[in-house]
């Protein structure tokens, strides 16, 4: 029963937030109603036993993904007027077909999955922390590679993306031209006529 | 105790809800980010609700995935959104017209 209770309410905070993320007008609330919802999910993911799972949501997503958010919202200087012009406009038709597709799909996964209770702890007496890291390192581990490849993909294409050269005009060293250096390089040695000293005497 | 449809229907709700968002924004590109965040949560959702009833650990390792294609995404859509910043000076989904699409 508690977890009912418990259930509904993070239900109700991830819903409400879902709802100020789509409808804020000023994008830096968006984000912090967007951390919001993340961590009331999270709750929500604890109820399904899913530990791990919900503290890398909030460690990784609350923690990383929506502090870049965060950081790239306040680094656009974005017009906030200007922003919203075309909202009022729109909201109609996408809030009816949202609406319309809650509606539809509760009512297929409402009634014919009514009986289906809670299941009771997991049978082995392990948590599924164990579980998960016997699954991804056994069975998983080549997609587990994978995801790792991904992540250093999405790295290289970020920093690759965003970095800028820097100017032609600004002096910088080049180590490799410097070691190659050779004596004749730098020291020319002229052969000159020599001519008597004139003037004054 | 908490049913298989409750579970359900809250994901459905949230993909609802960010479906609905990306269409209501013609504006901002940050926002359509977030609501493809919001969405991938509800799949996840869904994913862990399966996973548990199924009695089965699957549903996190798929979860577990997920996490890392969301993240590596949202690393990349937010390059992509400087980049197009410091090239067209705003993020205005009604200025991106190069493609003529």
């Amino acid at each position: 029963m508690m977890v009912r209770i418990l259930f509904y309410c993070f239900a109700a905070l991830a819903i409400t937030a879902a709802t100020a993320v789509i409808t804020s007008r000023h994008p830096v609330r968006a984000v912090l109603s967007l951390v919001v919802a993340f961590i009331a999910t999270a709750g929500i993911w604890l109820t399904l036993q899913a530990e791990f799972l919900a503290l890398i949501l909030i460690v990784v997503y609350v923690g990383a993904v929506m502090v870049l958010f965060l950081f790239v919202v306040m680094m656009l200087d974005i017009q906030v007027e200007a922003r919203r012009a075309g909202f009022v406009k729109f909201w109609i038709l996408p809030t009816l077909c949202g609406i319309a597709l809650i509606l539809l799909l509760a009512s297929v996964l409402g009634p014919h999955l009514q009986g289906t209770q809670m299941a009771a702890n997991l049978p082995d007496p392990h948590s599924s922390l164990s579980a998960l890291g016997m699954a991804l390192f056994s069975d998983y581990i080549y997609p587990f590679e994978l995801a790792a490849v991904v992540l250093l993909a999405a790295m290289i294409a970020a920093i690759g993306l965003t970095h800028r050269p820097r100017a032609r005009t600004v002096r910088t060293q080049n180590p490799s031209e410097q070691v190659k250096v050779q004596p004749h390089d730098r020291l020319r040695i002229v052969k000159m006529p020599t001519s008597k000293k004139e003037g004054i005497a | 105790m908490i049913t298989l449809s409750d579970y359900l229907i809250f994901g459905v709700i949230l993909f609802g809800l960010s479906l609905a968002g990306i269409i209501i924004n013609r504006k901002n590109l940050i926002v359509l980010l977030m609501s493809i965040e919001l969405m991938l949560l509800a799949i996840n959702t869904n994913f862990l609700a399966f996973g548990h009833f199924a009695h089965s650990i699957m549903g996190q390792v798929m979860v577990f995935f997920v996490l890392t294609v969301a993240a590596a995404e949202a690393a990349i859509g937010l390059a992509i959104l400087v980049v197009l910043f410091r090239n067209k000076r705003s993020i205005d989904i009604q200025h991106l017209t190069e493609l003529k699409g």
